[in-house]
């Protein structure tokens, strides 16, 4: 959320249109799935969609690698799987824990946005704003809806490319966000344009943003660019402890797409997100990923390199802080074709008994000439109970290929203190000034209002963590 | 000439090993002292307990400086009170770029408020004064910077922190001989505009003191000064080496 747009929106409770008798329960059943499906008025073949994911799902077993033991933690039988707004609003305020309020308080985040990030206002707006912005795009042709909207108007474009990334059966959370999935951004650009300003998905309109099961789907057709942005850096406070999205990448030939995701969820929180991107001839994908907050976070934005000399990039920077939370996440490129190139970045950074580890997985199938992978994992950990592990997986199958593989563990060196210290920086700003140069690689891609913000609340989390 | 430092009996130790020996030592305001003595000597020790290295322990002894016992008093303390030190090992600092560095070291030291420009037009003045270029403002910190290059912006922050003492610990060293003329030219031309700066300039060899012309010279041997002398003393050195004067000291013990 762009704390610059601040005073240009407004909120507000939006009036429930449809007038469904629907009451939410915990355990998820056929009927819900059913109800879920029909309460969206949806076509058929999406309604057999999800009723036969909800079958992979139950036949599924849990992942057996990352952190199993908080994973079967998990009781499925005890989480909502479908709140309707109207429902969601009626939480109040006085429920959002303290320590999210004070957050908001020192980041200055202004009173109508704090409602939202709390969940306790459903949606906010900016009419004004996200106007003007959707006469835009309409002219160039660009479709930006929420993924609801989208199957309703085009569902031909839907049905063409729908989980045709991520399938039900790749895992269970997939298989599961597949059964019950609401909201979520629906994007297609056509041939040739390039939109130039960043996307934002909180410029989406009648739709649950923070939504539990968000499925996200963007389309960059030949030759066509784009930006998308979403999240951000305050923390999202959910009584919903299950946050299980799937996003769809597609970037036909030459096409770019760049999508930048800031993530900062209440303590509470499981999410389990799964990003699959595939990029077809000469195009771009870059993922850009910042991760705070939950429980567990578990995410590995991947790429297929299916078409000669696609370039994939994964940018990726984790904050473990606190004995309570494990951020496990990570990249994996797929190289099919041959020419083709990635970059994975990954920086984490662990404190107060904080635990982050990276997964990583680089692949280069057997006919896939000429490739070149670079792979950066760096991890900082800023005492002596955090933990920080690396977990990276190769399987090479060609002989032409060039890998560089570096990984570091670090410490923040009483050397560097000292120096900085020396020209008359405190112990606290010599320690941030240290972490703002760790993160700097994953900040300065960043629009300019989201690296401020992710700054300051770095800033913030590492205030008290000396002595 | 007002005292600026005075050290009386200062012994230090790392680890529990005892490295500074009871040692003395007087600089007056806009004094150029150099401190000489071989590798090992305890030269390094010396300037990081000045600066106050939290490795390093006082076990007796006191550091006045400029009227305040600083020898509790943490680095960014003594910094604020004009206390510099110029690195013998620059760190790097990966992200952060000189200019955000010295920003933020600026307004530490010195409270101010400065507008990211001018504190840009400030910055490139002292740059242009030292003919450094002004791309090194957006380089991240002593990364992949040669030696040279390192110690050159060790000056450059020296300039921009205005230091009352500078402790320049072998910004000599590493060397080639053209770097080394830079160097020494850039610390001259800075004290050439601030005659009021007190420089005490720990080396190793005399090379760098036919550009710097100290008014004291002291030699440094295991822990401790052991000699002091004029201009002259250094010159003695470099014909006769260390050699003499260590005999001189083991025969007095
Ligand atoms: N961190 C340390 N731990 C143990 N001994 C040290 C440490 N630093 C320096 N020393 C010892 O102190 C002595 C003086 O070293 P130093 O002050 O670096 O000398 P110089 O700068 O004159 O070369 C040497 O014997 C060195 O091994
Ligand atoms: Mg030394």
């Amino acid at each position: 959320m762009a704390l610059e747009l601040n005073n240009e929106y407004q909120y507000g409770f939006h009036d429930s249109e449809e007038n469904y008798a629907f009451k939410s329960v915990r355990g998820l059943t056929k009927e819900i799935v059913l109800s879920i499906s029909k309460m969206k008025n949806e076509p058929l073949w999406m309604r057999e969609f999800r009723l036969k994911a909800l079958e992979i799902f139950y036949k599924k077993p849990m992942p057996k690698w990352g952190d199993t033991e908080l994973l079967n933690e998990i009781d499925f039988e005890n989480i909502f799987y479908y709140v309707k707004s109207s429902e969601k609003q009626e939480k109040s305020w006085e429920d959002v824990p303290k320590e999210i309020k004070n957050t908001f308080d020192r980041l200055g985040i202004p009173e109508a946005e704090r409602k939202f990030l709390a969940g306790v206002s459903a949606q906010y707006e900016s009419e004004v704003v996200y106007h003007s912005l959707r006469e835009d795009l309409k002219k160039l042709g660009v479709i930006f809806l929420d993924m609801d909207s989208g199957l309703r108007e085009y569902p031909d474009i839907v049905k063409k490319y729908f989980a045709t990334i991520v399938p039900p059966e790749d895992n269970k959370f997939a298989a599961l966000n597949s059964a019950v999935w609401s909201g979520g951004s629906f994007i297609y650009i056509p041939p040739g344009t390039n939109v130039e300003i960043p996307l934002q998905a909180y410029f989406r309109i009648n739709t649950e943003n923070m939504g539990q099961f968000e499925r996200t789907l963007i389309i960059a057709d030949e030759g066509s660019s784009v930006h998308y942005i979403e999240g951000c850096t305050a923390p999202t406070y959910s009584s919903d402890s299950l946050h299980s999205a799937v996003v769809e990448l597609i970037a036909l030939k030459n096409a770019k797409i760049r999508y930048t995701t800031i993530q900062n969820w209440s303590k509470n929180v499981y999410n389990l997100v799964t990003k699959r991107a595939v990029a077809h001839e000469g195009a771009v994908v870059e993922w850009l990923d910042g991760n705070m907050g939950s429980k567990l976070t578990m995410k590995y934005p991947s790429i297929y390199l299916v078409g000669e000399r696609a370039h994939g990039e994964v940018v990726s920077v984790a904050l473990a802080s606190g004995s309570d939370q494990h951020q496990d996440a990570g990249a994996k490129i797929i190289h099919i074709a041959s020419n083709t190139t990635s970059v994975i970045t990954s920086k984490s950074i662990s404190r107060n008994g904080g635990r982050a580890s990276y997964r990583g997985l680089l692949k280069v199938h057997k006919g896939a000439k000429n490739v070149k992978s670079t792979v950066k994992c760096d991890a900082l950990m800023l005492d002596e109970i955090s933990r920080s592990d690396t977990y990276p997986t190769m399987e090479i199958s060609e002989k032409c290929v060039q890998v560089e593989h570096e990984a570091t563990v670090s410490k923040i060196e009483d050397e560097k203190l000292f120096y900085l210290m020396s020209r008359g920086l405190s112990e606290e700003q010599a320690k941030l000034m240290i972490v703002n140069g760790f993160m700097e690689p994953f900040v300065k891609e960043l629009p300019m209002e989201y690296a401020v913000e992710l700054n300051r609340l770095i800033e913030l989390e590492m205030e008290g963590s000396i002595g | 000439m007002p005292e600026l430092l005075k050290i009386k009996n200062l012994q230090a130790e790392i680890d529990g090993k005892k490295i500074l020996h009871g040692l003395d030592l007087q600089i007056n305001t806009g004094e150029i002292h150099a401190v000489m003595g071989r590798n090992g000597s305890g030269k390094s020790t010396f300037s990081n307990t000045l600066m106050g290295h939290p490795a390093y322990k006082i076990s007796s002894g006191e550091i006045n400086f400029n009227g305040t016992v600083i020898n509790d008093l943490k680095p960014n303390e003594r910094a604020k009170l004009g206390l510099f030190l110029g690195f013998q090992y620059p760190l790097s600092i990966p992200g952060v770029t000189v200019a955000s560095f010295l920003r933020q070291a600026h307004k530490a030291l010195k409270g101010d408020t400065a507008s990211p420009r001018d504190f840009r037009k400030l910055l490139y003045e002292k740059m242009d004064d030292l003919e450094i270029e002004h791309a090194f403002a957006t380089r991240y910190i002593n990364d992949g910077f040669s030696g040279g290059e390192k110690k050159r912006m060790e000056i450059l922050q020296m300039a921009m922190l205005e230091p009352k003492l500078a402790v320049l610990d072998e910004p000599d060293s590493g060397l080639d001989i053209d770097s080394l003329k830079l160097v020494a030219q850039s610390i001259n031309k800075y004290k050439e505009k601030n005659p009021q700066l007190g420089v005490l300039l720990i080396t190793h060899y005399q090379r760098i003191l036919d550009y710097l012309r100290p008014d004291k010279v002291h030699v440094f041997i295991d822990g401790n000064i052991v000699e002091s002398g004029g201009p002259e003393l250094a010159v003695e050195l470099e014909k006769k080496g260390y050699d003499w004067l260590a005999e001189k000291e083991a025969a007095k013990a």
